[in-house]
């Protein structure tokens, strides 16, 4: 057998890819279904030479982030859903000041304290901005554990690539679930490039100081600091949209990410064994959502089918990268019930009758 | 020509934009002189806060971050933590160390974060234009408060310092006065101390410097520094209320 | 080749574990495989199940709604879901605690009285170890060895001691599963 596949829960997989990306730095609070992250930073960040803090709150956590960030580190924070709305001053103050993070959102059942089973009702809080102002971070939404491993390790340059906090969207079951994984190389954050402008202290090295800062009292000058924000949200578009397609010559396609895509693939091959021309849309990148994926369809596909664990948000996006001409269906579950697969390929069945498509 | 008086050279060459007989001015010189005096400066990493003091950043000439509302002290230890060499220390009012920031506050002590705050106690929220603050006094008017604080609406004030005071993460916690020229002096020892407590790695360190706010108050600069020490003082009572006994004791 | 298992029984039966030790065996054996727990607020005595899937291509979706293989380690679970198992597939009921018939007659039905074999060998606990050689023995893909091998691998160090009685416990489950 392969020897570097580890059989790892979710939440430990997420944090050990942190660790292998030069994380050295977590500061968070219990909230389930995401409590094994922070135990595992708790003993393995101690081990590497770093420090795991259990803030007194999710508020206090990502400003311990904000700090952390600010001085230069590799640093992230984890929660789930209530928690995560706890952050949301934090993370707006962090794009603000632009400062590379990652933050891990194990999304449970809403709104309120919800449920602790898994979710994607936080889709509108991560890629529309829970914070206040006018801001983006790039946001991940894998589907399985090796994804999960690989894009966490990712979000950690794409955050300092940027200068930005970098989201991890999963869901609970992500967190509790276990496969198979292999992990990265170890990295030693002493080789990763210095950060000029952290505020490390002067130390004797420079004369200019370096300043952490997102006020901009005059308005002329908050209005450029948003449009070199907003040229960096144009990169990350450019640069940072990420999908994957099954079966680009199909007629009519779910689109669907994270742990619904999982479960919507059952449905797929059991419509396809039954002579059905249906694929897969699966944005892997929730923002930037990957318009392109659904443009570069657009000749063949008579219809969508959108699958998502809440009431309809992703859909939204869809909607806007189909456009009008196509029936774009929906069909979720909310609270923690996860999506059955029959009743997703009768939502299909459905669709592809009304529409008139064949087998 | 012989200089007989300079700037400490941890002040950046910038007039504030603190209001006529505001004490803050001289409250950023005692910071100041403590890290000249003590050598600090490079190794510095102040965190501004929320109110009249957002702008303290560009008045200290050290690096700086700058914290939203109350997270001052969260901010500062996640920098501390992450640069233990870094000599790091928050510049926070009433507002936002003992009302939206009391959480932060409380548990960074308790932790014995080695950091240093320096809190502004005047008793009144200054910068949104004179509304009540935890700290203001019993009968005081305010914007919020215009027939005089009502205990009995709006709880006692805040004794921040005794609260933190019976917490072991302290190692060193005083009050202090700006009011005059021999407070002024205390004051300094004090200020020094708390940076001294941190170079030393012992602890937790607060001073609570009262002060003043002639706009708010509706006072002349002169009346404020009287009010302050007739009205302030009995109920917020100066003197260090914990010191560890590894600190240099300056005397005066 | 795929095999759905879904094993349930109440919180402190050992049912993650036996779930984990199955995808541990596995990947050894250079499978797909996907575990994935229910989990409620409570720490202890709850009911509790986990799915895992064994295949030799990628695991689609980690959710167990018809599983092939089935395991009841106690009455509410047998009424939970014995409705759900996939016609002809495998239903493993412990009838030391569930006194209650099979209904279902398109299903191969395997019973046995775990709780009280275990009593026998002297551990209440191992319980789960017998029922787990039984279901091993109807997985052509798991060697039985691997099995074992896995729950070494699985089982936290500072219950390594009590490796031995497991072993047994396994063993005993594959008799007993061969004797039906």
């Amino acid at each position: 057998m392969d020897q570097d596949l580890q059989l790892v829960k979710g939440n430990e997989a997420v944090a050990e890819a942190a660790a292998r990306a030069g994380c050295r730095y977590f500061f968070g609070y219990p909230i389930t279904p995401q409590n094994e992250l922070p135990a595992y930073m708790s003993w393995r960040l101690p081990e590497l030479g770093g420090v795991y803090l259990q803030a007194e709150s999710e508020v206090a956590a990502i400003n311990m982030v904000y700090g952390a960030a600010g001085a230069g580190v590799r640093v992230m924070t984890s929660s789930s859903s209530p928690g995560i709305s706890l952050k949301q001053e934090g993370i707006s103050y962090l794009a603000g000041s632009e400062l590379p993070c990652v933050i891990v959102n194990m999304v449970r059942g809403g709104p309120g304290l919800g449920s602790i089973q898994p979710a994607q009702s936080d889709y509108f809080q991560a890629t529309k901005g829970g914070g206040h102002g006018d801001y983006r971070m790039v946001v991940l939404g894998p589907s399985d554990l090796q994804e999960l491993v690989d894009l966490t390790y990712e979000s950690f340059n794409i955050a300092d690539r940027y200068r930005n906090p970098v989201m991890i969207l999963g869901d609970g079951i992500m967190g509790q679930m276990m496969e198979p994984v292999r992990f990265p190389e170890l990295l030693d954050p002493q080789t990763l490039p210095v950060k000029e402008w952290a505020t490390t202290g002067r130390g004797g090295k420079r004369k200019e100081n370096n300043l952490i800062n997102s006020l901009y009292l005059d308005a002329e000058a908050c209005w450029e600091h948003n449009q070199k924000l907003g040229e960096k949200y144009r990169q990350m578009k450019e640069n940072e949209t990420r999908w994957e397609i099954l079966y680009e010559d199909a007629e009519f396609y779910f689109a669907a990410y994270g742990t619904t895509a999982r479960i919507v693939k059952k449905a797929l091959e059991s419509l396809r064994q039954r002579g059905y021309s249906v694929g897969l849309v699966r944005p892997i990148s929730l923002w930037p959502f990957p318009d392109q994926a659904f443009a570069s369809l657009a000749e063949k596909a008579r219809g969508y089918v959108v699958v998502e664990m809440s009431m309809g948000q992703m859909v939204e996006d869809v909607r806007l990268a189909v456009g009008s001409e196509l029936p774009v269906e929906f069909i979720g579950t909310a609270g923690g019930v996860m999506p059955h697969p029959s009743d997703i390929s009768d939502k299909m069945e459905t669709l592809i009758r009304e529409v008139g498509g064949h087998k | 020509m012989k200089a007989v008086f300079t700037r400490p050279q941890a002040l950046s060459d910038q007039a504030t934009h603190y209001c006529p007989g505001c004490l803050h001015g001289i409250a950023h010189r005692l910071v100041a002189e403590a890290l000249d005096e003590l050598d600090l400066t490079e190794r510095a990493v102040g965190v501004a806060s929320v109110g009249c003091s957002v702008f303290t950043y560009n008045y200290f000439d050290c690096d700086f971050q700058q914290a939203a509302h109350g997270r001052a002290p969260a901010v500062a230890t996640g920098i501390k933590r992450a640069r233990p060499d870094s000599i790091v220390f928050t510049y926070q009012g009433d507002g936002d160390l003992a009302s939206i920031g009391a959480a932060e506050a409380m548990h960074a002590a308790s932790r014995g974060e080695k950091i240093t705050v320096i809190f502004i106690n005047n008793a009144i929220y200054g910068m949104t234009g004179g509304q009540m603050a935890p700290t203001t006094l019993e009968g005081q008017r305010t914007t919020t408060s215009p027939s005089g604080r009502d205990v009995s609406l709006t709880g006692h004030p805040l004794r921040m310092s005794e609260m933190l005071q019976g917490l072991p993460g302290v190692a060193y916690l005083a009050r202090v006065s700006c009011h005059d020229v021999k407070h002024i002096r205390q004051a300094k020892q004090s200020v020094q101390k708390a940076f001294e407590v941190q170079r030393e790695g012992l602890g937790f360190a607060m001073v609570e410097l009262l002060s003043n706010c002639p706009t708010n108050w509706g006072m002349t600069p002169g009346e404020s520094l009287k009010w302050l020490e007739e009205n302030m003082i009995p109920y917020y009572p100066i003197g260090e209320l914990k010191t560890p006994e590894a600190v240099t004791d300056h005397g005066e | 080749m795929v095999n759905e298992i879904l094993i349930a029984g109440f919180g402190g039966q050992g049912v993650m574990l036996m779930g984990q030790i199955l995808a541990h065996a596995g990947m050894e054996q250079d499978l797909h495989v996907s575990w994935m727990p229910s989990y409620g607020p409570e720490q202890r005595g709850g009911t509790a199940n986990c799915g895992v899937v064994i295949s030799e291509d990628p695991v689609g979706s980690p959710v167990v709604t018809e599983p092939t293989e089935c395991v009841v380690m106690n009455l509410p679970s047998l009424e939970k879901f014995e409705s759900s198992v996939r016609p002809s597939g495998h239903l493993f009921v412990n009838s030391s605690l569930c006194d209650q018939e099979v209904k279902r007659d398109d299903i191969q039905v395997v019973t046995i009285p775990v709780t009280e074999e275990a009593d026998r060998l002297g551990n209440a606990r191992v319980a789960n170890m017998i029922m787990l050689g039984a279901l091993a023995s109807c997985l052509p893909n798991l060697p039985f060895d691997a099995i074992k091998a896995s729950l070494r691998a699985v089982l936290p160090e500072r219950h390594h001691q009590l490796i031995p009685i497991n072993e047994k416990a396994l063993e005993r489950g594959r008799e007993l599963y061969q004797q039906q």
